[in-house]
Order: structure tokens, then C-alpha cells, then sequence
């Protein structure tokens, strides 16, 4: 399944599910990563991770460990 | 319910809450006229303040300033003081601050603070921002839709604090009890009142909060779970309804209500938030970022912005601001009081002690001052303009591998200028692990009161290699640093990682009050420190080395330092210099470390200091002094940002411990390699 982490830089995508879980998981959605929020990868760090992506019109960084458990639509 | 407030003279308990960023401590600090401190990173405010509004309508209005959050989840610290603080001290009035450019999430709290059943004002931050964007936001109809009070403002700017202020005082007046207003799904809302109604059965009363609990239930909130100790029975009916929504959805229960709130939220703000810019306009502060975080010139600007920071700092500006300051204490001051002490025929010993004791102790340590405020307003410049929080991400991968995350880098950048700064900054960290991590590398990293230290002993053993030594000694602190971060995290702080889940907040001007403020707050820090800790240290080594046992006023070689010295110098030995006056100098360097160079240029006088020492044992006694615990100033900032004994006890220890061996281990493996080399 495409998650965030797919994203090439400038794409954007809808978030479908998410996966981790806890006090992570909770922080990620209180930060507006719900199903439905669009999300656009701005731009990557020097060494890969973590990345900055755009949601709800913030800059939000994130790694790319937890990048790749918010699931995309097709 | 409804009731009226028509005591005037009772005390009004408003809280700001909002999103951290969101200019809530600006706020405060117009509302109470107080100094907290600002900055353009999330998180600054970490512990909750309170003070008396000043123009109060006559009112007594008594305002605290909560840490920033992004939701009331019970998860990070900061949530879960301002939650307790919402419920159990249950405030007459809530102003939410909201950044205007950023309405969608911070409108996600405003829906969780609604539900408290509490009276709330919308303080709509930054308002002149928006204008200056051309956009515009529809207030009236924003109102009416959340049926929230509104008051534009501009808290850096001081517009609309007297309305908010207004507004707050007729809000009280009117009630204390405000019904919620539904923002679900008609599925949703029906549960949530059959859970409202569960409660009322089982509370036998009615409750003012009750849709913010039955929301928390429905989520499966632990806290309120486990606050309301229901019987099997009652679980069991509450979950009845939940079960409903629950099945019928094909997500979980805390996705369920996140979810509707910004579904509610986008059909608000799509109509009140009219953009005149297209959908992809660049803002200044995109624009600065376009470079800044470039991922192939990132590092690059980072290390420039590094350097140029510290080239001010230790470079000439920096250097001609100590020499001046230095010239004004030992000169003009010291002078001055010399021949004023003579004058008046003050006796022998009350002129050591101030011209020996404080005017070298607290002078050479004050003398630093300018230099230190010199780079406390470079890096606040850095800070309140939001480029630590770049600077965080930058780093973020490589201090992973370490156990901490890219927030770290900051107080360890600044250890290399003074360790007193770089220890107060870990208070930006987000655990205790990772606070009390750097707190113990950062001392590695080698400060600019070693320097003399380094400069003396190369003048005499390293001369031809100077560079090459001083670049090794730097070399040396940080890898010690890496393999400590190393040996703790994978010992006594173990933990997971803290997540790295961070908002970077658009660029802004530093405003100069702001600055203004930063600096002061370290000024008078360091002002009440040199009065306290450093004059009594210093007065103490006066006393040390100037009497012996029998208060005779003697020859350092007899005074009671000496003794001391000749009691600790057999521990060196073993790393190649044994001699008293060395461990004198180490014992003097804990007040200031630019005094081990001054001791030592005091008690070898002349050039007696190469005949004393070996290259080798010079090599193994900068080691020494590179890695030994740092002065008094830093390890009371140590204490106080550690906030336990324990631990600075166990930071001293390690430090000295971690030093001994090291220069140790170089002195007996470069005898060895000698002595092999001589057969």
C-alpha cells in the first residue's frame, strides 16, 4: 500500500488509514493527519529523514519511520 | 443552571490556552505587563505562569499562561498540565488563542475546549498578518458558526488586548455555564448523548461537562476511564453505545472524533477564509526555506551559520569587546581599588583579598560578559526568527544515532562557547531522557575559557604543531561526547527515541523587545550567579592559598592549598603529573577554568612550566582539563536543570572519572610506545 513515505517531492496525496499506535499515532492525528487531509511532500532533510510535509496549509517534519505508517489513497 | 455573577469584587480566573507558536506568552506579557520569555519555536513556555491583568476595568482579573498544545490528549507533559489545569481548577473564562494564518488546526483545539462547557473568547492572533497577505478572514460568520466570541488582535503589536479584556469581563458576568454546541455527525451526536444520559443515570445529577466526558469515553480516553470507576454494569451500558458507531465505521473511536472535528472545521473555514493568493504562492518565508532547507544546501548554510556565529563571537568583535572589558575590571577597577585601598592603609591581607580574590576570581569570569551576551543575541536572533527549528531538522538524523533527536543539537552547539547557556537551553528538549543526555555531553564540548589553558601549554611543548594539537583536543571532547551518549543510552537512560513529530513554524522578524528580553533574562542570571556562587568561591581560593593552617599570610608553596594540593596530587601520578601545583591549578579551575592557566602561570613562575612537564604529561594534562567537570557557574546550571542531586552528583563523578582515565590511558600508552621506541 502507498504511504507518505512514496511520495516523490511536490506530489501530493489524501490520507487513507494510519498505522502505528499510542501517544505517536495520537500526536499525528491531533496534528491534522486524518483520512481525507491532503498532504504534499515539501521537501527532504540533507541525510534522507526526516521530511517536511504540508498539512492543513502548516509545515509539519516528521521521519520517514513514521512517515511510512500513514497509508495513502490509491 | 444558569447563574449570575454579580459579585464584583470576586477574583476572575482566566486561562490562555492554544496552539504552542501561536504568540500566547506575547499575550501574557501585554494582558500582565510581566517579562516571560519569548521565542519562534514550539514549546517555549514548558511550565504554567500566572499573573494579575493590569488595565482590568476595575476587575480583579488573575490570568495564567499555559504551555502550548495542539490537542488535550493526556500524552506529552505540556497536555497534560494545561488539561489538569482546565479541569480541575475549572477557570471562570478560556481565552483560546488562535493564529489566524493557521486557523485549521488551531480551530481543532477550539472545538475540544468548547466542549468543557466553559465560557470562551477566541483571541484571533496576528490579524495584521493576514491583512498584509490580502487575505481575509469573515469574523462575523466565524462567530456565529462556532458561536464563539471573537476579538481580532495582535499581541506583538498590543492591538485589541483591551477588547479581549472587555470580553472577558462580560462573558464572566454573564454565567459561568455555556451549553456545547454539536459539531458531530448525527450518528455520532445520538451516541454521544445516550453515553450523556448513561451519566446522568449513573451521576444522578446533572453534570455542566458532560459531553466533553462522554466524548472521552468514546474515545477510550484512559484518564476518564479510570476518573469515573464505572461497575461492570455501567461499562458495560456505556459500551453498548459505543459499540453502535463503533461497528457501523470502519475506523477506531479516536479517528472517528478527530476526524469530524476537522470535518466540521474545513466546512466553516472554506467560507470564512477568503485567500487572495493562488493555491501555490511562494511567502517570503517559503522562499527563505526554498535555500535554507535545500536538501543539498542545507549543511552547507547550516555550518556557515555556525561559524559566522561563532567568528563574531571568538573572532574579533568578540575578542575586542573582552579586552575592553577586561581592561575596565583589572585596569581601571582593580587599579582604582589598589590605590585607593593604599591609600586609606588598608593592611596587607584586605588588599590581596580584593585585588587576588575578587577583582581576579569575579573579574576574570565578569570579563567574559560581554562576549557571552554577544552570543546570546546572536543566537536568540537565530532562535526568534525560526531557524532553531530548522536547524533541529537538519540534524535530526545523524543525533539519532546517539539517542537523541535533531533538538539536541542546539545546547551542544552552544557548549562550545560557554557550558552555563548551553546547559540552560536543554530546557527546549522534549523528554527527561534526552534533557538529561545532553545535559551530560555538553560539558565535552570544549569552552572558550579552556582556550588559555590550551595556549599556554602549546606556547611552551606544541609549538610547531599548535593547530594540529588544539584541532585534536576539540576532536577528542566531541567523540568522548558521542561514546557517553552512547554508553547511557544503552545503560541508565534507556528509552525509546522521542518521536520527531514537529511543526516548523514560518520565519518571522525578531522583534526587538523580544530580544531585548532574552538577553536580560541571561544577564541577570549570570549577574546574580558572579554576585553569589563565583564571589564565594573566589574569596575561598583567595583564603586557600594565601594562609597556612596557622592563619600566618604565607607563600602559596605553605599555605593550606599547597597541603591540599600534595593531598590530591598522588591520584596524577599515575597520568604523568603528580606535581602539587598542577593539582592546585586543576582544584582552582573548578571556580573558573581560565584560572588553571593563571594558577599555573603564578606558581611556575618564569619559564619553569617546560621544565616541569613532558610533552607527554602537557598532552595528557590538556586532556585533563578538556574532559574534568566544569566550573561552579555550570554546574549549578547543571543542578538546576538536572533538578536532582543524584544526578549532577552522578555528572561530577563521571566527568572527573571519565577525564583521570583518559589522560591515564594517554600518558602510560605514550610511555610505552617511547620506551618501545627507545629499544
Amino acid at each position: 500500500m502507498k504511504t507518505l513515505d512514496d511520495l516523490k517531492l511536490g506530489q501530493t496525496g489524501v490520507v487513507s488509514r494510519l498505522g502505528s499506535s499510542g501517544a505517536l499515532r495520537r500526536r499525528i492525528i491531533d496534528m491534522g493527519i486524518t483520512p481525507g487531509a491532503t498532504v504534499k511532500k515539501l521537501k527532504t532533510a540533507p541525510f534522507g529523514d526526516p521530511i517536511v510535509i504540508i498539512v492543513r496549509g502548516y509545515e509539519l517534519s516528521l521521519r520517514v519511520s513514521e512517515a511510512k505508517e500513514i497509508f495513502l489513497e490509491d | 443552571m444558569l447563574q449570575n455573577n454579580e459579585d464584583k469584587n470576586k477574583t476572575i480566573s482566566v486561562v490562555l490556552a492554544g496552539n504552542p507558536n501561536c504568540g500566547k506568552t506575547t499575550l501574557f506579557n501585554q494582558l500582565t505587563g510581566s517579562k516571560q520569555y519569548v521565542g519562534n519555536w514550539p514549546g517555549v513556555t514548558v511550565e504554567k505562569k500566572s499573573g494579575k491583568v493590569r488595565n482590568s476595568l476595575g476587575r480583579d482579573i488573575e490570568v495564567v499562561d499555559l504551555p502550548g498544545i495542539y490537542s488535550l490528549s493526556p500524552y506529552t507533559p505540556e497536555e497534560i498540565v494545561t488539561r489538569n489545569c482546565l479541569l480541575n481548577d475549572d477557570p471562570d473564562v478560556i481565552i483560546d488563542i488562535i493564529d489566524a494564518t493557521n486557523l485549521e488546526r488551531n480551530l481543532y483545539l477550539t472545538t475540544q475546549l468548547a466542549e468543557l462547557a466553559r465560557p470562551v473568547v477566541i483571541a484571533l492572533n496576528m490579524c495584521d498578518v493576514i491583512e498584509k497577505n490580502g487575505d481575509k478572514i469573515d469574523i462575523p460568520f466565524l462567530e456565529k458558526q462556532l458561536g464563539i466570541p471573537i476579538i481580532p488582535i495582535s499581541a506583538s503589536k498590543n492591538v485589541g488586548i483591551d477588547r479581549l479584556v472587555e470580553k472577558v469581563v462580560q462573558l464572566y458576568d454573564r454565567g459561568k455555564y455555556v451549553p456545547v454546541k454539536n459539531i458531530y455527525s448525527y450518528g455520532v451526536d445520538r451516541t454521544l448523548r445516550e453515553i450523556e444520559e448513561a451519566l446522568e443515570g449513573i451521576k444522578q445529577h446533572s453534570y455542566h461537562r458532560k459531553r466533553w466526558t462522554a466524548v472521552k469515553l468514546f474515545e477510550g480516553d484512559k484518564v476518564t476511564w479510570e476518573h469515573y470507576n464505572f461497575t461492570d454494569e455501567q461499562k458495560a451500558h456505556i459500551n453498548l453505545h459505543i459499540d453502535e458507531v463503533h461497528t457501523s465505521k470502519n475506523v477506531d473511536r479516536e479517528m472517528i472524533i478527530a476526524d469530524e472535528r476537522y470535518k466540521y472545521i474545513c466546512s466553516i473555514t472554506q467560507k470564512a477564509v477568503i485567500r487572495k493568493r493562488p493555491a501555490d504562492y511562494l511567502s517570503i518565508s517559503d522562499k527563505i526555506d526554498k535555500v535554507v532547507t535545500n536538501r543539498f544546501f542545507a549543511l552547507p548554510f547550516f555550518l556557515l551559520v555556525m561559524l559566522s556565529v561563532f567568528m563574531v563571537t571568538f573572532g574579533a568583535p568578540g575578542t575586542l569587546l573582552r579586552d575592553g572589558a577586561t581592561y575596565l575590571i583589572t585596569d581601571v577597577l582593580g587599579g582604582g581599588l589598589e590605590s585607593l585601598l593604599t591609600s586609606v592603609n588598608a593592611s596587607a591581607w584586605a588588599q590581596s583579598l580584593v585585588i587576588d580574590g575578587i577583582i581576579a576570581g569575579v573579574g576574570s569570569v565578569v570579563s567574559f560578559l560581554p562576549q557571552i551576551m554577544l552570543l546570546f543575541t546572536l543566537l536568540s536572533l537565530l532562535e526568534d526568527s525560526g531557524y532553531m527549528s530548522r536547524a533541529a531538522f537538519i540534524m535530526d538524523k545523524l543525533l539519532r544515532y546517539i539517542g537523541l533527536s535533531g533538538r539536541a543539537f542546539v545546547p551542544m552547539l552552544m557548549g562550545f562557547g560557554c557550558t552555563v547557556p548551553a546547559v540552560l537551553a536543554t530546557r527546549t528538549l522534549e523528554n527527561e531522557k534526552d534533557k538529561r543526555l545532553t545535559i551530560l555531553i555538553t560539558p565535552f564540548m570544549s569552552c572558550s575559557a579552556k582556550m588559555p589553558v590550551y595556549l599556554l601549554f602549546i606556547s611552551y611543548f606544541f609549538a610547531d604543531y599548535g593547530p594540529l594539537v588544539i584541532f585534536g583536543i576539540y576532536l577528542l571532547g566531541m567523540v568522548v561526547a558521542v561514546l557517553t551518549a552512547l554508553l547511557f543510552k544503552s545503560t541508565v537512560l534507556k528509552g525509546k527515541n522521542a518521536p520527531f513529530v514537529m511543526e516548523l513554524p514560518p520565519y518571522r522578524m525578531p522583534s526587538p523587545k523580544s530580544l531585548w528580553l532574552h538577553i536580560w533574562d541571561r544577564l541577570k542570571d549570570f549577574l546574580v550567579r558572579a554576585g553569589t556562587v563565583l564571589l564565594g568561591a573566589s574569596i575561598l581560593i583567595w583564603f586557600l592559598q594565601s594562609f597556612d593552617f596557622s592563619m600566618q599570610m604565607v607563600s602559596p608553596d605553605e599555605s593550606m592549598l599547597a597541603s591540599i594540593g600534595k593531598f590530591i596530587s598522588p591520584v596524577f601520578a599515575v597520568c604523568g603529573f603528580g606535581d602539587w601545583r598542577a593539582s592546585v591549578s586543576l582544584v582552582t579551575g573548578i571556580a573558573a577554568k581560565e584560572s588553571v592557566a593563571s594558577t599555573l602561570a603564578v606558581l611556575y613562575p618564569g619559564a619553569s612550566l617546560a621544565g616541569a612537564f613532558t610533552p607527554l604529561s602537557a598532552l595528557s594534562f590538556l586532556v585533563f582539563v578538556l574532559l574534568y567537570t566544569p566550573c561552579i557557574a555550570a554546574l549549578s546550571a547543571i543542578h538546576k536543570e538536572m533538578g536532582s542531586l543524584k544526578w549532577t552528583a552522578l555528572t561530577v563523578v563521571y566527568q572527573i572519572f571519565v577525564a583521570w582515565l583518559a589522560s591515564a590511558l594517554i600518558f602510560q600508552f605514550g610511555t610505552l610506545i617511547i620506551n618501545l621506541g627507545m629499544i
